[in-house]
């Protein structure tokens, strides 16, 4: 998006015990925070006003099909990776009413259903999250048709990013080159730091909007540039925690040269078709539209809600699903993220949070299976 | 179907326990509406006034476990333009299934004084594996505002939109952490049919399948994830040998891991 050109090259240093005047100078400035804080064992987004709320000393561990949360000795505030679920859920809403028709005598008429929708401010999305978020705009904020839904949504959000302090047990943002440093696609952003007795976050400003929250709170000293080279190691460092990763080399072909690798049945020998993987994903956009009416015929709704080309609905056409096993379909979905993708969006469909690794209820593991694919490689 | 004259409703019960058809009763908000719409001929929980048959639509629910009432599914579905069955046992046998995985006469002797006045088939079987079905409505109860939905597309001429894939994908977006990624906790969720709204997870219980087999249930690769998470066998067995018990998928995945 335009207004996020880089135009800030200052650095500047917000303590950690500052945090809540941060936090009231984005509620000053008519946000409402959407922050990271602990629920149902896990740490989820939801709205916040204090940083009390914040899962402070509270890191997560994801695994294969796994996900549990663990006391740290660290108390930091953003100790932890990517949450359950992705930022598409604020933006690309899972269940959206489009619209009502009403009867009136002899027609009807429909009311186009575009609430208020207040600002937000996204605080503790990851470059990865944010990499996510700037190729669904690209989905529905490009070419000839916007998403009105999604761009009234977008229009009222602020995007704070903060840099991972360690890699979680399923990224792989290194080799889907996301992350783990936020190069863009932020407000602000934000690098939580404990060096020699100080705790500080290094804060960098990506846009207008950014800029004027800061302008709410008393100013903030410039950061130094040891603090600059600081950041930098520190993110090298991030970088060499990632324990999965995907060679992209002809990833392309790969997909494309293996339609019938005997890889597929077996991994449909594990994969439930639950969709829990698009679900979770923060690039999957897939939608399916549902007819509703009451009883009486006097009122018709039309929802959009999330889909996946899990299920057989999917695909059905006259006559039957296109993609009728669950090999057809894990290929389709694996196929679309890493390659179809490039030739739609002309970039990778995957941003490696690793999500559909966690969330998968039996681990179903994609670094693993592109692995698997590129030692089976059909020969050509 | 002509909106001028309200189309004739009969709810039938066989073998069950009735909470399918009181969830036509449960619809409060909405049953008002129901009458003006559709005139409820017979359905004896709700009045004793019966009018005779035939009727647009049938609803029916519980299981064909006599010879007495595999007669008398045949004279309802004579009488029925529109058949549809309601909830588990309709479907799939219900829970009374479990007899078919044994001999029926070792729960007649054990539950009754005198077993000899009990005259009952030997397998408890679904309304489709003797008349013809035109729609089934699952749950274990069916949940009521799909009933409504249902009804709602038969007067109007549209498909009803009751979708068949796994109860995972209105636990996620719904917003629901995962009950068995994050918890352990086991769920038979991912090989489950959608539409009670992720009831359980919603309130970190896993998912009992009462809507029984999702369209492509996999159901192998759930039972070995619950084995790596501790189950046993017996808990396996237990598992998928609920209210859709005699479901094949589900049959078959409680019969491998017999002991």
């Amino acid at each position: 998006m335009e207004k996020k050109k880089k135009k800030y090259e200052k650095q500047l240093i917000l303590p950690a015990g500052e945090f809540d005047v941060f936090l009231q100078a984005l509620n000053k400035a008519g946000y409402e925070i959407i922050g990271p804080t602990v629920e149902d064992q896990a740490i989820v987004f939801d709205t916040i006003t204090s940083s009390s709320e914040l899962p402070t000393g509270w890191t997560d561990e994801q695994n294969a099909g796994s996900y549990r949360l663990h006391k740290t000795e660290e108390n930091l505030f953003f100790d932890f990776n990517v949450s359950p679920h992705s930022w598409k859920k604020r933006l690309h809403l899972a269940n959206l009413l489009l619209w009502q028709a009403k009867t009136n005598g002899s027609g009807f008429s429909i009311a186009e259903s575009n609430g208020n929708i207040p600002k937000q401010a996204f605080l503790g999305v990851r470059s990865c999250d944010a990499a996510a978020i700037e190729k669904q705009d690209k989905i529905f904020l490009q070419g000839d048709y916007i998403d009105t839904a999604y761009k009234s949504r977008r229009d009222q959000t602020l995007i704070i990013t903060v840099n991972c302090s360690k890699a979680g047990g399923n990224c792989f943002c290194t080799s889907m080159e996301t992350g783990p440093y936020a190069k863009s696609g932020y407000d602000l952003s934000l690098t939580e730091i404990k060096k020699n007795g100080r705790y500080f976050f290094y804060l960098e400003i990506g846009s207008d909007e950014g800029a004027s929250v800061l302008a709410g709170m008393p100013a903030l000293e410039e950061a130094s540039v040891d603090d600059d080279s600081f950041v930098r190691d520190k993110m090298r460092e991030v970088s060499k925690m990632m324990k999965k990763n995907v060679d992209t080399t002809d990833i392309k072909s790969l997909f494309y040269d293996n339609y019938d690798n005997s890889i597929w049945t077996k991994i449909a020998e594990r994969c439930m078709n639950c969709a829990n993987c698009t679900m979770v994903c923060p690039t999957c956009f897939c939608t399916n539209v549902e007819d509703v009416t009451d009883l009486t015929g006097a009122e018709a709704e039309r929802w959009r809600r999330w889909d996946s080309c899990f299920t057989m609905d999917f695909s059905y056409i006259h006559g039957g699903s296109v993609r009728p096993s669950a090999a057809n379909r894990y290929r389709h979905w694996i196929t679309h993220k890493f390659a179809a993708w490039h030739d739609q969006f002309d970039e990778s469909g995957c941003v490696g949070c690793g999500r559909c690794i966690t969330w998968c209820p039996v681990g179903i593991d994609i670094t693993q299976e592109i692995q698997n694919l590129r030692k089976s490689k059909t020969p050509v | 179907m002509s909106r001028n004259i309200k189309p004739k409703l009969a709810v039938w019960k066989f073998a069950s326990c009735d909470g399918c058809q009181l969830s036509l009763l449960d619809c409060e908000d909405e049953l008002l509406a129901f009458a003006n719409v559709i005139q409820i001929a017979n359905f004896p929980e709700a009045s004793r006034a019966v009018i005779k048959g035939k009727y647009d639509i049938s609803l029916v629910e519980g299981s064909i476990t006599t010879s007495h009432d595999a007669e008398r599914i045949h004279k309802i579905r004579r009488q029925s333009k529109f058949l549809m069955t309601i909830g588990a046992c309709a479907t799939s046998g219900g829970i009374q299934a479990l007899r078919n995985f044994t001999d029926v006469s070792r729960f007649t002797s054990m539950v009754y004084a005198h077993p000899n006045y009990i005259s009952t088939l030997n397998k408890s079987t679904p309304i489709r594996d003797h008349v013809y079905v035109d729609f089934e409505l699952h749950g274990c109860p069916i949940n009521k505002y799909q009933l409504v939905e249902v009804c709602s597309a038969l007067l109007h001429g549209r498909k009803p939109v009751t979708p068949s894939y796994s109860v995972c994908m209105e636990c996620k977006r719904k917003g629901n952490v995962c009950v068995m990624v994050a918890h352990n906790t086991l769920c038979l969720g991912p090989v489950t049919h959608a539409g009670c709204d992720a009831l359980c997870p919603s309130y970190n219980r896993g998912c009992f399948g009462c809507f029984g087999p999702k369209e492509t249930p996999q159901t192998t690769s759930l039972a070995k994830k619950w084995k790596e998470l501790g189950a046993k066998n017996d808990d396996v067995v237990r598992a998928f040998r609920g209210f859709y018990a005699y479901a094949e998928p589900f049959r078959k995945e409680s019969e491998a891991h017999e002991d």
